[in-house]
This record gives structure tokens, sequence and C-alpha cells, in this order.
């Protein structure tokens, strides 16, 4: 129901291609993780999939074509959060969770009863009930973290699409953020797609990664065959060890090399 | 077994609370009361209150004002009151409106030219068809509603064929743009017809003149409609706020948004400036008011702003006509004058209390 079908998919903006005939295919209830370097079309995908670019090629979603589906509909299907989310200055918890309603709110009419109920089943959900009244600008890095993550499940589509949904956040932070994404992707069958730069907890907790330089895959398939030394030094033109361990899974360290050492020494 | 209608329903979305709403009322009546009563003609409040009770359909209540004095309160009192109130709750709505789908806490009614067009078009009605006051319909105020809304069509057609992007920055810098330009040109004809300068700086400054009801009658559908529209848009202005990107995110076009609000916001505002002249401040101070004290959901700001607004320019101009009375002082320094203390105190207590 949930699963989504990227086919030669293709962005541009002002004539550059930034997204160049991507083919993915998302099963239902399963993590994608989008990695790969800087600009090199992570975020553009996710935009794409939420409809807020053009392209070109195909992307099904749970059996319809996107470009078919209206605004509001696609809404209900599919929610994005960016990177860094738009808090409106001063609005309470309540309401900012509320906006995530929208889809199913008549387009000049206000909540329903049903409404205020999903609203409020999120707030308990996320421990967010005792300060749904304070000003979302007012909380720690952490609470608004779970206040965006509120709004998107308030919008009770299938698919979550999440832009480097940890980036503020300390390490403690990160893994809370990402262990409630994964819980909540178990009990209510959602299809998560995150872009995510931490290469270690993108291969912790995405079943399937997605490699992508400069618009297009260069490698698929589980942490341990995408993430190799190899492939990471060439595409992140960066210089890293990739430790493998049997209880803790696969971690991606970068490492300054002797020469660099000596650079820095001088 | 409980009822479902008996179940918690949750934190709700904010609201007007009801006694807002009746804090509100009660302000609003006794500014209008103060804005009847207060004139060069002295007539007693329970002669006024009777008069007024009598009107209502099915009482009959006999006061004792002559019929000159109850001409005085139904030509004169009566329709500047009201007048002020429509100008000022309009005003202020407009503003909350532009400050919401521009995601601007400076933005004002006069942001896209607003202002700068309807200076243009008053200046060319006072310029070139002075002796227009014995025509049927004024020229100044048709031509001020013109000028003020091709200055913001220019500003909009500029904005959308230089964008790159969907920004509102593109927008409001053509706003600048075509302000400037406008005001060079009605500065030129000014200069040139330098016998009308008393009188064009008169209406820049605003100016409430009623001749009877007709004023009111040529901007209340006006305000009526552009009030509506700017109350139904009143949680989409909210989800507005979250930006573009995220609001088509959950299924609100928001160019769409921006364009009615601001068509709305525009027409009522043209109507308003075309009978008062550029009333200052009102469109800023009172939404950033009422957000200040009540929170800043779009739900109680629209409403309470326009009612704050009403009554606060009625206040205004109970000053305008009294401070150096027979003579009125300009509408748009009271409001100046008095607003921006006031500003500061919500201001400084906002702070304190936060």
């Amino acid at each position: 129901m949930s699963d989504v079908r990227i086919a030669e998919v293709s962005v541009a903006y002002n004539g550059t291609r930034v997204v160049d005939r991507v083919s993915v295919d998302i099963p239902g209830c399963s993590w994608l993780g989008l990695i790969g370097p800087n600009g090199a079309g992570k975020s553009t995908l996710l935009r794409s999939m939420a409809g807020l670019v053009p392209y070109e090629g195909t992307i099904v979603i749970g059996g319809d074509t996107a470009s078919s589906l209206s605004r509001r509909r696609l809404s209900q299907l599919v929610a994005f959060l960016p990177q860094r989310p738009t808090i409106p200055d001063g609005v309470r918890v309540v309401d900012y969770i509320g906006i995530g309603r929208t889809p199913y709110v008549s387009y000049l009419g206000a909540e329903s009863a049903s409404d205020r109920e999903v609203v409020s089943t999120v707030l308990d959900r996320l421990d967010l009930a005792e300060i749904a009244q304070r000003p979302v600008t007012s909380l720690s890095g952490g609470e608004a973290q779970r206040v965006v993550l509120a709004r998107a499940l308030a919008q009770q589509s299938e698919i979550l699409l999440l832009d480097e949904p940890t980036s503020s956040l300390d390490v403690g932070h990160q893994q809370h953020v990402l262990e409630l994404i994964d819980e909540l992707r178990v009990e209510r069958g959602l299809t998560v797609v995150t872009a995510l730069h931490d290469l270690t907890l993108a291969g912790q907790f995405a079943e399937t990664l997605v490699l992508l330089d400069r618009g297009r895959v260069v490698g698929e398939g589980s942490a341990s065959t995408v993430l190799t030394q190899e492939r990471i030094e060439r595409h992140y033109d960066a210089t890293v060890r990739v430790v493998e361990h049997e209880a803790t899974g696969l971690t991606v360290i970068p490492v300054r090399t002797p020469r660099d050492l000596d650079r820095g020494a001088r | 077994m409980v009822p479902d209608a008996e179940l918690p329903a949750g934190p709700g979305p904010t609201r007007v609370e009801p006694v807002w709403a009746l804090g509100a009322a009660i302000i609003l009546a006794a500014c209008s009361l103060l804005g009847i009563l207060v004139g060069a003609a002295d007539l007693s409040l329970g002669s006024v209150l009777a008069e007024l009770v009598d009107k209502v359909p099915g009482v009959d209540v006999s006061s004792d004002l002559t019929t000159r004095e109850a001409a005085i309160l139904w030509e004169i009192r009566v329709p500047r009151m009201v007048l002020a109130g429509l100008v000022g709750g309009m005003l202020a709505i407009a503003g909350a409106g532009y400050q919401g789908v521009f995601r601007n806490p400076l933005a004002d009614p006069y942001l896209l030219g607003v202002a700068a067009g309807a200076g243009l078009g008053a200046t060319l009605a006072i310029a070139y068809f002075p002796g227009a006051t014995s025509w049927p319909v004024s020229p100044l105020p048709i031509a001020a509603f013109v000028g003020a809304l091709l200055g913001v069509m220019v500003t909009y057609v500029l904005g959308r064929t230089t964008a790159t992007t969907s920004s509102t920055a593109t927008l409001i810098l053509a706003g600048v743009a075509v302000a400037a330009f406008l005001t060079a040109t009605q500065t030129f004809i000014q200069q040139e017809n330098s016998e009308t300068f008393r009188e064009v700086y008169a209406w820049i400054l605003g100016a409430l003149v009623t001749v009877g009801w007709s004023e009111v009658v040529l901007i209340l559908p006006y305000v009526v409609v552009s009030g509506a529209a700017l109350y139904l848009y009143r949680r989409l202005l909210d989800v507005m706020g979250v930006g573009d990107e995220e609001a088509n995110s959950v299924g609100v076009r928001a160019a769409r948004v921006r364009l009615v609000v601001v068509i709305a916001a525009t027409l009522g505002t043209a109507a308003a400036v075309a009978v008062s002249g550029l009333i200052g401040f009102v469109g800023i101070i009172v939404p950033h008011a009422v957000r200040l004290v009540f929170g800043s959901s779009y739900r109680v700001i629209v409403p309470l702003s326009l009612s704050f607004g009403a009554a606060f320019l009625i206040l205004a101009d109970v000053v305008a006509r009294t401070v150096l009375a027979p003579a009125e002082v300009p509408i748009g320094v009271v409001t100046a004058f008095f607003g921006a203390p006031f500003f500061l105190l919500v201001l400084y207590r906002a702070r304190r209390s936060a």
C-alpha cells in the first residue's frame, strides 16, 4: 500500500540536472537511507517525492502516479520535513502540530473534534502533552525536533520523508530521535526515507542505503555493501576507516592521515 | 459507558476565548459611545442613549434631543464614528494579512505601493480637478482608490515577472521601486501645482471627512468583503507561517493563498485610503499589540485586530477633533503620537511577562 516506486526521475534547476535519472523502489514499511556528499541531490530527490519540485520521470505512491494526485491528496499520503523547518514566531506546540492536520481540514474550515483527537494522541505518544501550550521556540533542540516530528505524524501519512532529522542534535538526542522514528515506523507501518549525513547512523537505522553522487545513484543495498572504505573515499573525497563489529554493526570513522597531521603541526 | 461528547477532546487549537471577545466588544462599544458624545455640540449621555435605543426596531423611547441635535447625532457624529471604525478595523486586519502572507513583521497595508498609488491619484485629482467639490461624486476618493489598486497591480506584475524564485523578497522590493517611482511622480506634480500643497499634504497625513453617510456607504461593501475573506483565511494564515514549501507539503498552495489575501487586503485598504487619506501606523501596531497580548495565531489576530483597530481609530479621531478644536489635527499624526508610546508599553510588558 505505502510502497514508493521512483522511475527515471530527473530534476533540473536552471538547466543544471541535480537529480539525474534516478530509479529506486522502496517497499512499504521499510526505511531507506539516502546518503551522499553535499549537493548530491538527496534533498532534491526527497522534494520531488513530496511533489515540491517539478521533475521528469515517474513517481508511483501506493499504486497512484504522484503527479496525477491533487496537492491535498498527496499531502495525505506523504509527509515531508525539511532540514530546518520554519517555526512561526511565538507558535504554541499544539497549534504547530495542528498544522499537520491541514490536508484533512476543509479549505476555509477549522479542525474538527477528530483532528483535535489526532493531535492529542500524537502529543501523548511523543511525551509532549506537558509542553503543549508552550511556544515551540522556547524548547530545547531535542524537544523541538520531537515537536516537528509530531507535526509530520499528525499528517497521518504512511510515507515519512525526513531531510537530516538529526542535524542539530547531540549524539544522545540523535539516537533517541532515530529510535523513535523506528518505533513509529514499526507501530504504524510507515515507510521512512531519510537523508542522513552521519553514515554510521544511516547504516544502523536504514534497511537499505542509496548512495547518490552528482545526482546519480552510485550504490544501493545494505550498509555492508554500500559503506565500503573505497566508495566513501571516492564519493565524499574523505579519508575514513570502516570498522565492522559483530555486536555493534558497522562504524564509519573519519581519520587524519599522518600526512594531514604533519601538515597540521607545521 | 461515557458518551462521545463527554470524552476529553484534548488541547484545542488557539481560539478567541469568550472573555476576550466580550472584553473587545465592551471596549469597542465604549469607544464608539465616546466617539459620538464628544464634539462641539453638547449632547448628554442619557439622551444619546435614549435616542440610540429608540432606533432599535420595536422599541419606543423618547429622547429629549431637539431635531437639530438629532441631526447632529445621526448625520455628523454617528457616520463619522462608523467611518473611523471601518477604516481602523480595515487597516488593522489588512496589516495582519500582509504580515501573515509575507511573514514579515514590518509589513503594513501600504507595503506594495498602495500608499504611493493612492497619493498620486489623490494629487492628480486635487491638482487637475480643483473645482470638483461641486461634482455629484467627488473624484478624489475614486482617483485615490484607482491609484492604490494600480500601484499594487504594477508591483505584483513586476514582482512576478522578475522573480527567479517564488521568494516574497522580490515582490517587496518591487513594491519599494514602484512606490519610489510613484512618489517621485506625485511630488513632481505637487511642485508644479504648488497651490495644492496644503490640500495634498493634509490628505497625505490622513483626514476623516464625512458628508453624511456617503463615505460609509462607499467603503462598507469593500470592508465587508475583504474582512470576510481575511477572516475565512485566518487558519491558512497560520499555515503560511511555516513557509511556502512546508505549506505546500501540507496541501496548501501558498502562492494562491498569498494572492487572495493580498487582493482582499488591498481592496479594503484602497477603499479605506480613498475616504481617509494615508493614516499610518494602525496597520502595524494594532496587529502587533494583539499578537503580544493574545498570542501569535491569526485565528485570534484577525478578529481582535478588527475590533481593536476600529476602537483605536475612533479614539484617535476623537483626539484629532478636540485637541485644537475647532481646527482638526490630521488623524495620522494622532495615531503615531499616541500609538507609538502605547505600542512600546505593550512591548515592554510582554517582555517582562515572558
